[in-house]
């Protein structure tokens, strides 16, 4: 019995030292948290933003003397939006597609709602394109987006409800196909086509391209510009293929403040500049070095403005109207692709 | 719903008489059952450590080299010494409640507690983003008053909690029954004031079952997916757990790295496994399992 | 049972039985205080959410073809999922208990991995062994049979899960068979099928349903294994609980809490079969 409470003790302090370490350690995290600043950002713009981060944290140390840690988070853009909506405390937003930071202005009016106007060339410091990757030596030779409802293509494209990259890709297919004959009803039905040869909708542009490039699923992979040239250094170019089409869709990821947020956290000015910072020649020449394609083309270097390729870009807006049509139209419950995915069942 | 985690305390076998399989019989189940362990049990665990070595031990080592990696094992410590413990108060009060009276409704307080056992993580996750996000019933008013609780540890550790739930409670409850009150009574009439009684009869009598839960419970609390995932809102270096760090290092190419942290929740569930082992062979009797209740 | 004179002193003590036991009123108060904090108000509040949309609102998000499916897939793979992992943890159970190999406890010991491994790390490296050019996807392919990404995926990721819970329910109670009633039964002349079949089985059975209903409850509910394998294609390999986060993706809380009540309510009922088996078994068998 003496033996049993000799050891119990002994438990008991191991226990109690064990608790007080994990204490420590776990206030020494918190302890070390300086000026911070969140930006909730979409999937491929992980590689990216750790950069920008990191040469925005020097550029406002060499400009204020303090340290600045610029914290990022990564998902599909919609579910990124929604996790600002429920309360993530989020400075600034750089989502993939205007409607989700629509969506986030709309529901909690933390955003203002003319949040476009707020910054330069309608709130977008950098655009992209989508176009296909394939693989290597395009053995089902796909070329533009017709070639994506050939019977035997099997197309790899993220979920539209869930990713801006997978609502780009959307919108291209049906913009291409509207380009044709401008007619809405045909062009409609090429998107159904093209979504009948998808075996596989992720949640978010990453997880189709792991499911391409890793898993080995699927003949094309429609997606980010910038995220086909990663794929290319990632998994090596002797597997894979970019073929950009004629012509493509003009994607415009878009930034904004989460105003309500950075007041109340005090930090309006560094986010503002964070912003801000986005538009300077530094951060446009680190977008086209991560294959964005930067507005201000002269920051970039010319070595990364030679793999952007000239693509014939049209506006999704010039062919179906406000940003809240196109969510409205396509994506909203009982939209477009609802109507299509039950029909294509 | 406690039996999922019985040791067996198996009567040794006597040799084969009438009463069993012939050898070939035996010789080809053995071999069915074994080839099927393997195959869905073994080899996924073995994929793990391949992977993360597949690259070379320098590789496997840079994924921890990442500082984003050590606070995801830091934020995971953190919520195991929050949500276990509180888990082994709850499970101790509620054992003694339950074990040790007699109380109409007791079967449904038992089912209730059992509920987490069967509620999707997702759903585990998702019923404090309606309760505490801010488009959720106290959304405003923790806004108000300034209180984070998604997307930070309390949101993090709450959707732990939930999960293991009944994990301490399940495997106490049955050892007390089972254990009556004849010693407690005793040491009480022997004028022993009741949390004295506690120390130096329940608890010794509890002691390897406790020991037991203790390390089912912080298994599931270090290794919870889905209801974390649900909750934390993925910010590197703040909110990412150990399961969530690898979910991210595998969206990012970085199959080895996700592999080599994974590796590291592996070897957790090794030695979970080596040591619950060992106190079913040991304690077995002291346990609340591998005796039809 | 005998009926004891009640002491009329307090509530709490025409509540319980008395007892010279002490602790029941804050072990009990805090233990309700718990349940009701963390499981059951948050529960509450996800009921309350889904009933906003009404009776009708819920049927019409169970009854939209996507989550229709999504809901026959969850429930119909699990379902399936279940039935192989007891048929085999079954099988496991009885070898583990009946025969003596060398190596044995280590098998024993494994059959708990799915309960210690994070499903995370179970989903990734079930992925990794399944995928086309993966360990056991490859020789699969060449067969062509296709395992990641498509319900298969999610029926593998399903067994692993629940295979414990079928093995561990029966497990105790074959250890517990008397063998002197096969062996009665074999001296009577039935040959060893017959004594399985018609001594043996019967009384195991209530445990096999009760490992069936964990295993199933477990399945339906899983997410973290699932995902990774599963290709997550609408009306195809969408499951109910990624269906969950996608409607929250949508910003569709009502339609999200709705498919969470179904599955919860699909969940008590779960448990409700669990404890009607035990309580029958326990008037049948003397235990459960």
């Amino acid at each position: 019995m003496k033996n049993a409470a000799a050891r119990g003790r002994g438990i008991r302090a191991i226990g109690l030292s064990l608790l007080a370490g994990a204490g420590l350690w776990a206030g020494m995290g918190l302890a070390s948290a300086e000026t911070a600043l969140l930006n909730v950002s979409y999937d491929p713009t992980r590689e990216l933003y750790r950069e920008i981060n990191a040469a925005f944290a020097e550029d406002w140390k060499a400009k204020t003397g303090e340290t600045i840690t610029v914290r990022a988070s990564h998902g599909g853009s919609g579910a990124q939006a929604r996790t600002v909506i429920d309360g993530v405390d989020a400075d600034v937003v750089t989502l993939g597609i205007p409607s989700d930071i629509d969506a986030i202005a709309r529901l909690t009016r933390k955003i203002p709602e003319d949040w476009r106007s707020k910054l330069p060339n309608t709130a977008t410091p950098y655009t992209s394109t989508v176009v296909f990757l394939v693989r290597k030596g395009n053995p089902k030779g796909v070329k533009d987006w017709a070639d994506l409802v050939k019977p035997d293509v099997k197309v790899i494209t993220p979920n539209p409800k869930t990713s801006a990259g997978g609502r780009w890709n959307f919108l291209a297919a049906w913009g291409y196909a509207y380009n044709q004959d401008k007619d809405a009803a045909k062009a409609d039905a090429f998107v159904g086509q093209v979504y009948k040869n998808v075996p596989v909708l992720d949640t978010g542009a990453r997880g189709s391209t792991v499911t391409f490039a890793q898993r080995g699923l699927g003949d094309v992979l429609p997606t980010w510009e910038n995220e086909a040239y990663l794929v290319l250094q990632e998994f090596g170019a002797d597997k894979f293929d970019i073929v950009s089409p004629p012509s493509s869709i003009y994607a415009e990821p878009p930034v904004a403040l989460v105003a309500a947020n950075a007041e109340r956290k005090g930090t309006t000015k560094a986010a503002q500049a964070y912003l801000d910072f986005l538009y300077t020649d530094r951060a446009q020449a680190i977008f086209a070095k991560h294959h964005y394609r930067p507005i201000k083309r002269e920051a970039a270097a010319r070595a990364d403005l030679a793999q952007l390729p000239e693509i014939k870009l049209f506006k999704i807006e010039d062919l179906q109207g406000s940003w809240d049509e196109i969510q409205k139209r396509n994506f909203d419950a009982g939209g477009l692709f609802d109507r299509l995915s039950r029909a294509g069942r | 719903m406690s039996e999922i985690f019985s040791p067996i305390a198996v009567p040794a076998a006597k040799p084969a008489q009438v009463a069993s399989e012939g050898a070939a019989t035996r010789a080809i189940l053995i071999g069915i059952a074994v080839a099927f362990l393997a195959l869905f049990l073994v080899l996924p665990l073995f994929a793990v450590f391949t992977q993360a070595f597949s690259k070379g031990i320098g590789a496997f080592l840079d994924a921890f080299r990442e500082p984003d990696a050590w606070s995801a094992i830091r934020l995971t410590l953190t919520v195991a010494v929050i949500a276990v413990p509180f888990n082994v108060v709850f499970g101790l009060a509620a054992s003694w409640a339950i074990a040790k009276f007699e109380f109409p409704g007791k079967s449904l307080l038992i089912t209730l507690i059992d509920l987490p056992f069967s509620v999707s993580p997702v759903v585990s996750g998702m019923i404090y983003v309606l309760l505490f996000g801010s488009q959720g019933l106290f959304g405003s008013w923790l806004i108000d008053h300034g209180i984070q609780i998604l997307f930070a540890l309390p949101g993090i550790v709450l959707a732990t909690v939930f999960v293991t739930f009944p994990f301490v409670a399940r495997e106490l409850i049955p050892l007390m029954q089972e254990q009556g009150t004849a010693e407690e009574e005793a040491a009480l009439t022997l004028g022993a004031s009741g949390l004295h009684a506690f120390r130096t009869v329940t608890l010794p009598n509890i002691r390897w079952g406790l020991l037991y839960s203790v390390l089912l419970c912080n298994a599931r609390a270090m290794g919870e997916f889905g209801a974390v995932s649900v909750v934390s809102g993925h910010i590197r270096g703040l909110t990412n757990t150990i399961p969530l760090h690898v979910e991210i290092l595998y969206n990012e190419y970085n199959f080895v790295a996700a592999f080599a942290v994974a590796s590291l929740l592996a070897v957790l569930a090794l030695i979970t496994l080596v040591l619950k082992s060992v106190l079913e062979w040991r304690f077995a009797g002291e346990l609340a399992h591998g005796r039809a209740h | 049972m005998v009926e004891t004179p009640r002491p009329k002193t307090s509530l709490l003590r025409t509540f319980r039985r008395p007892s010279v036991i002490p602790g029941f009123g804050i072990s009990f108060g805090y233990t309700l205080t718990c349940l009701g904090l963390i499981v059951l108000l948050p529960l509450a509040g996800l009921v309350a959410k889904a009933s906003g949309l009404g009776l009708s609102g819920i049927w019409e998000v169970a009854t939209d073809p996507r989550v229709a499916s999504a809901l026959r897939i969850s429930f119909g793979v699990s379902a399936l999922a279940a039935l192989v992992a007891s048929a085999f943890g079954f099988l496991v159970a009885w070898v583990l208990t009946r025969y003596r190999f060398p190596g044995r406890k280590l098998v024993d010991a494994a059959v708990d991995l799915p309960f210690a491994l994070p499903t995370a790390v179970a989903g990734i490296a079930l992925a990794s062994l399944y995928a086309p050019d993966g360990l056991l996807g490859a020789p699969l392919a060449r067969l062509g049979i296709q395992v990641a990404y498509t319900p298969v995926g999610i029926f593998i990721a399903m067994v692993f899960i629940g295979l414990p819970f079928a093995v561990r329910t029966v497990q105790p109670l074959i250890a517990e068979i008397d063998k002197e009633i096969e062996e009665a039964s074999a001296t009577l002349g039935a040959t060893r099928l017959v004594t399985l079949t018609k001594v043996v089985l019967p009384p195991l059975i209530p445990a096999v349903l009760t490992g069936f209903a964990l295993a199933f409850a477990r399945g339906v509910g899983e997410y973290g294994s699932i995902i990774f394998i599963a290709g997550n294609l609408p009306y195809v390999s969408e499951i109910a609980p990624l269906l969950i986060v996608i409607k929250l993706s949508e910003f569709d809380y009502g339609g999200a809490a709705a498919i969470a009540t179904i599955m919860l309510g699909i969940s008590f009922l779960t448990l409700l079969a669990i404890n009607l088996i035990q309580a029958w078994s326990r008037r049948r068998f003397g235990y459960v």
